[in-house]
C-alpha cells in the first residue's frame, strides 16, 4: 500500500509482555480546527497532540474478567501454551475486555475460549477490520466479538497483521459463523484470512480493484454546486478531528 | 462443482441461429458454451429453447434465482443446482445493495451517522439507529446519563418498529408462499404502526430519531393516546393472522419441517433471533444483557421447539403481542423530563418542531440563538458542524433487532467523526444458514426457508 515516509508514524510496540504499559498511537496530530497552510499568527498550528488508544490493563483485570483469563490461561496449557505467550497484551476499557492475540496461537486461543465449561463462547458475532494507518508494522486489525449464551458474557480478540503481509489465520474451522464476515473484511480492507475455505469478495464486485475501507482508499463524491457556490464532497470538507 | 460457470454476462452471449424446432423468436434464449457446460440465459417463456431435442440435457442443473425475483426477499440472488425438484447446493450472491455506509460513516460527525445507519435495515430503522446510538453512547460514558423519558420514548419506538417489522415478514413470507391475504392484512396493520413512527419522528421510514444523548423530538401533544388507540385496535385487527397463518392446513402442510435449523446448527452459524428462539433457546439480548431500561418491564421471551419455518413464524407473531405489552407498560411509565442528555457538550441544541414549511427547529430555538443569544448562536454552530469530540478507544454494542443480534463495533480516533464503524446485521449472518436450511429439501421449499430468516439486503449489503 502507499508509504508516506513523511507522515508522523509512530511505530507501534507489538511485542509487548502481558502488563505491560506501553500505549498503542493512533496518530500524531498538529494545529487546531482541521485547518493548516494559512498564515496562522493564534499559535494554535504549532499545537502538537498525540492521540492514544486505551493502555494496556495490568491484573486484576476486574469482575468476570480475570476468572475468563484464568480459566483460558489455565485451558492453554494443554496446548503447552501459557496466557502470556498467546497474549500480546490485555485492554480493559469501558467495561469490555480486549485479548490482542498472536496470530499464530489464534485458533487455539478461540478453541478454548468456545470449548472450555467455564467459558463457552458459543456465537461469534463475526470479525471488523480496522485499518490504523500509523501503526506501523500493525496496520491492519482483525477484531473478533465472541458471546457467551451460558455465562452471558463477550470477549473481543484483536490480532493485528502489516500491510505487507496482510495475512491473519482464518477462524471459519472453529466458527463456522465466521464465513461471510472473513470474507466481507477481505473484501474491505484486503486482510487475507489463511485456511478459509473459499476467501473471495462477497460485496463488491469480483473485479473490483482495491480494498475499499482502507483509509487510504478515498470516499469518492462529485462537489455540489448550488446557488453559485460549490460544495466540496465530504472527504475534502474540512474535518475537524 | 468449482469449474461450473453460473452466470454469463451479456457481452458474451452469442444468439445462436434458432435451435432445431424453434421457431425464429425475439425472446428465444440463449446460450453461450462454457468450460463447465451450455450455459444458458433465458428471461422467461423461452425455457422451450433450454428444452429443445438438442439443447444437450444434464442431470445437473443450476438455475440463478434473483437478483430480481419476486420472493426472494429483495435484491438477493440464489444460485440453486438442481437435481429434478430437490436441491442439491444453494449458494447466496449478495452485495447488489451495497452502498458504502460503514465508510460513508467515516466522513460524518458521529450525530449525522445515525442517519446513514438508519437507512441499513430498512424495515428495522429504529432498530439499527438503537445498536449505533449505544455503541456511540458506551464510547462517550453516558450510558447512564440519558434522561428516563428518553429511554422510555427509545423503547416505544423499538417495539413500534419490532411490531412493523414482524408484520412485514408474516406479510411477506405469506406472500411469497402464495397467502395473498397475509399480505394485504400485513401491510394494512403496519400501516397504521408507521402512522405512530411518523407522529413520533416525522418520519414514516429512516427516521434517524434515537441520538446519542436521546432522542431527537419530545413525543407530541395528543402522542400517548394515539398510541393506546392503535394498541387498542391492533389485537382485533390482527385477528385474522391466526386463521391465515397458524390454523390454516395449506399453510401449516407448506411450513412445517422444512427449512429445519436445530440448535446444534445456530450456534454454529452465529443464527440468532426468531431463527435461534424456534430451538427452544429462550435468547433475547433485551432480557440477558438489557440496554435502554428493557429490564424494567415484564415481557417473555417467546420459543418454539419445531425449528423450522411455522415456528419461527410462530414466534413473530407471539413477539408481537410482547411488544404490545412492552408499548402499554412503557406509556405508564412516561413521566415528564428531558429528551435529551444534560451534558451540553454533547446533547444536540434544538428540538424539532412542526412549522409552516415542514419539520425543522423549533421557533423558540431560532427566536433564541438568532435574536436573543450570540453564545448560543455560536454553541449550537458549533455543535452542528464540528460535532461532538469522542474519547478514543472501541466499544462494541449487542442488541436485539426485529430479525436478530445487532452488532456495532465503534472504533473512535479522539475526533469528531468516526474511525470505524462495523455493523454486524443479523440478516448478513443469518442468511449464511440458507445452505443448511435448502440443500436436500424441494426448490419450493427454499422460498419458505429464506421467508423465515426475513433477510432485508439494505442490511445485509450495507
Amino acid at each position: 500500500m502507499t508509504e508516506t515516509p513523511d507522515a508522523p508514524g509512530v511505530s507501534a510496540e507489538v511485542v509487548v509482555p502481558s502488563g505491560a504499559t506501553t500505549i498503542p498511537v493512533l496518530d500524531v496530530r498538529s494545529g487546531m480546527f482541521g485547518g493548516s497552510g494559512s498564515g496562522d499568527t493564534s499559535g494554535y498550528g504549532g499545537l502538537v497532540r498525540t492521540i492514544e488508544l486505551p493502555p494496556p490493563t495490568v491484573r486484576p483485570f476486574g469482575g468476570w474478567f480475570d476468572e475468563v483469563a484464568d480459566e483460558v490461561g489455565l485451558a492453554l496449557a494443554d496446548d503447552g501454551l501459557t496466557f502470556d505467550e498467546a497474549v500480546i497484551h490485555t485492554v480493559v476499557d469501558r467495561g469490555e475486555i480486549t485479548f490482542h492475540v498472536r496470530p499464530e496461537h489464534l485458533l487455539a486461543f478461540l478453541r478454548r475460549l468456545r470449548d472450555e465449561p467455564g467459558l463457552r463462547f458459543e456465537i461469534c458475532a463475526g470479525v471488523s477490520g480496522v485499518h490504523y494507518p500509523h501503526m506501523v508494522g500493525a496496520e491492519l486489525h482483525a477484531v473478533w466479538h465472541l458471546v457467551s449464551v451460558t455465562h452471558n458474557r463477550i470477549v473481543r480478540v484483536e490480532v493485528s497483521a502489516s500491510e505487507q503481509h496482510p495475512h491473519v489465520p482464518s477462524v471459519v474451522s472453529v466458527y463456522p459463523a465466521d464465513d461471510w464476515h472473513e470474507r466481507e473484511t477481505f473484501d474491505m480492507f484486503g486482510i487475507v484470512f489463511d485456511g478459509h475455505p473459499g476467501l473471495t469478495r462477497i460485496l463488491m464486485p469480483d473485479d473490483w480493484v482495491g480494498h475499499p475501507q482502507r483509509k487510504d482508499y478515498p470516499l469518492g463524491g462529485i462537489p455540489v454546486e448550488y446557488k453559485g457556490a460549490t460544495i466540496p464532497p465530504p472527504d475534502q470538507r474540512r474535518s475537524y478531528t | 462443482m468449482d469449474d461450473v460457470t453460473y452466470e454469463t454476462s451479456f457481452d458474451d452471449v452469442v444468439n445462436e441461429p434458432p435451435l432445431s424446432g424453434v421457431d425464429s423468436d425475439a425472446f428465444a434464449g440463449t446460450y453461450d458454451t462454457t468450460e463447465g457446460g451450455r450455459v444458458y440465459t433465458v428471461t422467461g417463456q423461452d425455457w422451450d429453447t433450454v428444452l429443445a431435442p438438442d439443447a444437450g440435457h444434464h442431470e445437473r442443473v443450476v438455475v440463478n434465482m434473483g437478483p430480481q425475483h419476486p420472493s426472494t426477499h429483495g435484491v438477493l440472488r440464489l444460485i440453486l443446482e438442481l437435481e429434478g425438484e430437490v436441491v442439491t447446493e444453494a449458494r447466496c450472491g449478495i452485495g447488489y445493495l451495497h452502498t458504502g455506509i460503514e465508510k460513508n460513516l467515516e466522513y460524518r460527525s458521529w450525530t449525522q451517522g445515525v442517519s446513514f445507519v438508519t437507512r441499513m435495515d430498512y424495515l428495522a430503522c429504529m432498530a439499527n439507529e438503537a445498536g449505533y446510538v449505544l455503541a456511540v453512547e458506551k464510547l462517550l460514558g453516558i450510558v447512564d446519563d440519558v434522561p428516563p423519558r428518553a429511554q422510555v420514548i427509545r423503547v416505544i419506538a423499538l417495539e413500534l418498529q419490532r411490531i412493523s417489522s414482524h408484520l412485514v415478514a408474516l406479510a411477506t413470507g405469506g406472500f411469497e408462499m402464495g397467502a395473498l391475504t397475509a399480505m394485504t392484512n400485513g401491510f394494512r396493520d403496519r400501516e397504521e404502526i408507521l402512522r405512530l413512527i411518523e407522529m413520533m419522528s416525522g418520519l414514516r421510514m429512516n427516521n434517524a430519531f434515537i441520538r446519542p444523548g436521546g432522542v431527537a423530538q419530545d413525543l407530541p401533544e395528543g402522542g400517548v393516546e394515539q398510541i393506546r388507540e392503535v394498541l387498542d385496535k391492533l389485537p382485533r385487527q390482527l385477528d385474522g393472522v391466526p386463521q391465515l397463518l397458524v390454523d390454516n392446513g395449506v399453510w401449516k402442510d407448506r411450513t412445517s419441517g422444512i427449512g429445519y435449523l436445530d440448535l446444534a446448527g445456530c450456534m454454529a452459524l452465529g443464527v440468532t433471533g426468531p431463527v435461534l428462539r424456534a430451538t427452544g433457546l429462550p435468547y433475547d439480548i433485551r432480557k440477558s444483557m438489557p440496554y435502554f431500561g428493557y429490564e424494567q418491564y415484564d415481557f417473555d421471551v417467546v420459543t418454539e421447539t419445531s425449528c423450522d419455518v411455522y415456528g419461527r413464524f410462530l414466534i413473530r407473531i407471539g413477539e408481537i403481542n410482547e411488544s404490545m405489552r412492552i408499548i402499554a407498560q412503557a406509556l405508564d411509565k412516561l413521566e415528564p423530563g428531558p429528551v435529551m442528555v444534560a451534558d451540553k457538550k454533547i446533547a444536540w441544541p434544538a428540538q424539532l418542531s412542526i412549522g409552516g414549511d415542514g419539520q425543522g427547529n423549533s421557533l423558540d430555538h431560532i427566536r433564541h440563538i438568532m435574536g436573543e443569544s450570540m453564545e448560543a448562536l455560536i454553541h449550537h454552530f458549533k455543535l452542528v458542524t464540528e460535532g461532538f469530540h469522542v474519547p478514543p478507544g472501541q466499544v462494541f454494542s449487542w442488541t436485539e433487532a426485529p430479525r436478530g443480534a445487532l452488532g456495532v463495533h465503534a472504533v473512535s480516533d479522539g475526533g469528531t467523526r468516526p474511525f470505524r464503524v462495523h455493523v454486524r446485521d443479523p440478516s448478513f449472518n443469518n442468511l449464511q444458514a440458507t445452505a443448511a436450511m435448502c440443500e436436500g429439501g424441494q426448490v419450493a421449499d427454499v422460498i419458505g426457508a429464506v421467508a423465515s430468516i426475513d433477510p432485508v439486503m439494505g442490511g445485509v449489503d450495507r
